[in-house]
């Protein structure tokens, strides 16, 4: 098991936003956290990765709790985040925006040829980009920059908040093939989304959230075909 | 919009010197430094003062505001920190001095580090728990730090309160160089000196690790924080870099002026010098030195017209501000470097 939340709560203030989910990430797999908006998906991610304080609970990554260890630090340990509309450094170019991704590593000099060689296969506008400021990207190149630049830290466990946000229907379907082949590479891969047709389609299991719960936990095709999944979140007309 | 276009000094300056090769750089920088040198001895020509002494108009408050600007740029520019209180930094290194300096025998030089020292401890002290904070919470905790420590020297004894602290020592001459209160041309060449160290030192970091690490914060912390980036001890490196340099500012103060006193350390010294950045061009070394000096200047220059001086100081900033929003010399656009690239490509 490469990562299991064990009865989360989190706190904004006085207001519960995690009231209490837990969720195993098994090696190797993709998982997809569905719900609506303030179902509290993005929080679970920001929890995970560090930004957001456990108020109570367990957050267990490679047989160590480490709820209490600060953001920075869990990269070290191999869990890496694109955060929710992308968070790239705009002022940054593409190439200084994957060097940053590799800030903490200790060899990094001698791993980031060959790593950046990785994300350009994978992304190969990138690389035609590589000078180019990042706030001036469009929405999907900017997505594909946040992907590759969490990929830089060479992350076990990979936190997508909503990749999809804001593309246009090619770019989404584009960016949730690469994120298939990286799972192919190795690297488990936890996907917040809204757009549950993809990410049902791609992820091996899922997790439906409502206000702070968990109300489902399937295969993700199982989830596909059910009908109260289909009505709520894909909608009756759902496009494939 | 378009006055942008052909009113580019910055770019225009970082052309010449991305074109010079290594001969051609030294040359520039020793004629500069040479030309900057010599400016105690322009005292007769349009540049004189009119009522303040021009040699010591060029001490405080021109080449003091560049200092602290400089440090300020630390805070401010590099990692986007709004700091409000950093009058407090520049006080405790004056009152260091004027303390050390009338009750011990230290003289300037070996107060200095002690300067530096309380001012970079006050940066840490102030920096752990309120560096958490960011944007107008952070600008709100400074500015009251900023105003915590002027009430405390203002009611205290030790101080004198209002009183201020006078006969504090001025430095020992460095050999042939005789600090004298009529002629304060060798004050003004230990701040350039001063103000040569920063620089040196801002550059080196800025193309280092914490350099980039300064950038990312102030870009997007929490990207910057999920990058491994230890977001608080870079802040707090911060901080405590502009403290010090603050702080070796406030020394040279006290022992230039010989007397201080609280109501020299107001709030309206933080945003003045937080106008010097903006003014000069946040984030942009050359853009705060120039900004500090025309800030610290303008307003001596323009003394023969007494009532009025502050309206047309005013008037200018508004003026300059509407024409360059980025400030005179603002930071490098990345759009433009990249249409470079293309060209020479």
């Amino acid at each position: 098991m490469r990562l299991e939340i064990k009865d989360l709560h989190v706190h904004y203030g006085k207001i519960e936003a995690i009231k209490g989910i837990s969720v195993v990430v098994n090696e190797g797999e993709i998982v997809t956290l569905i719900g609506a908006n303030g179902a509290g998906k993005t929080t679970t991610l920001k929890t995970i990765s560090g930004l957001r304080k456990v108020t109570s609970g367990a957050i267990i990554f490679d047989g160590q709790d480490i709820s209490n260890v600060p953001a920075h630090e869990r990269v070290d340990l191999g869990i890496s985040q694109a955060p929710e509309g992308r968070g790239i450094f705009p002022g940054m170019t593409v190439l200084e925006n994957l060097e940053m991704g590799k800030f903490h590593r200790k060899n990094r000099k001698a791993e980031m040829d060959e790593d950046l060689d990785k994300i350009y296969t994978l992304f190969p506008r990138l690389k035609e980009r590589v000078a180019q400021a990042g706030g001036t990207l469009s929405g999907g190149e900017q997505q594909m920059l946040a992907i590759g630049r969490a990929l830089m830290s060479r992350p076990k466990v990979l936190l997508l908040d909503e990749p999809s946000m804001g593309l246009a229907p090619q770019m989404i379907a584009n960016i949730f093939r690469i994120i298939t082949e990286i799972n192919k590479t190795g690297v488990t891969i936890l996907l917040v989304e809204q757009n549950a047709q993809q990410a049902l389609q791609r992820a091996h299991r899922a997790y439906i959230l409502e206000t702070g719960n968990v109300v489902k936990e399937a295969k993700a095709s199982d989830l596909l075909n059910d009908p109260a999944v289909r009505e709520a979140y894909l909608g009756t007309g759902a496009h494939s | 919009m378009k006055i942008r276009n052909y009113w580019n000094l910055r770019d225009w300056g970082a052309g010449i010197w991305e074109r010079a090769n290594r001969p051609k750089r030294i040359a520039i920088a020793i004629v500069s430094i040479v030309l900057v040198t010599l400016l105690p001895f322009a005292g007769a020509s349009f540049l004189a003062t009119p009522i303040a002494a021009y040699d010591a108009v060029l001490v405080y408050p021109v080449g003091v505001f560049v200092l602290m600007a400089l440090g300020l740029n630390i805070v401010v520019g590099k990692s986007g920190m709004l700091d409000l209180g950093y009058v407090a930094f520049f006080a405790i290194g004056a009152y260091t001095m004027a303390l050390m300096g009338t009750h011990t025998g230290l003289n300037t030089w070996e107060i200095m580090p002690f300067g530096i020292g309380f001012a970079m401890l006050a940066g840490v002290l102030l920096g752990l728990p309120t560096l958490r904070l960011r944007g107008d919470y952070l600008a709100i905790v400074t500015l009251g730090f900023g105003e915590i420590v002027r009430l405390v020297v203002l009611n205290s004894t030790w101080s004198k309160g209002p009183n201020g602290i006078a006969n504090i020592p001025m430095p020992p001459d460095i050999g042939p160089l005789k600090f004298k209160l009529e002629d304060q041309k060798v004050f003004f060449w230990v701040v350039v000196t001063m103000i040569l160290l920063t620089i040196w030192m801002i550059r080196r970091l800025s193309i280092r690790r914490p350099g980039r690490a300064w950038e990312a914060i102030r870009q997007d912390e929490d990207a910057a924080e999920l990058m491994g980036i230890p977001t608080l001890k870079y802040k707090i490196w911060s901080f405590t870099l502009g403290a010090a340099v603050g702080g070796a500012a406030g020394v040279l103060f006290a022992s230039k002026n010989l007397f201080i006193a609280p109501e020299m350390f107001t709030l309206n010294v933080s945003i003045l010098i937080l106008s010097c950045v903006v003014f000069g061009g946040i984030g942009n070394i050359w853009g705060v030195v120039v900004g500090a000096a025309i800030l610290g200047y303008l307003p001596e220059r323009i003394r023969f017209i007494s009532d009025a001086r502050l309206l047309v100081f005013g008037l200018v900033l508004v003026i300059v501000m509407n024409f360059r929003p980025d400030g005179l010399l603002p930071r490098k656009k990345r759009e433009k470097a990249i249409i470079k690239k293309e060209v020479n490509a």
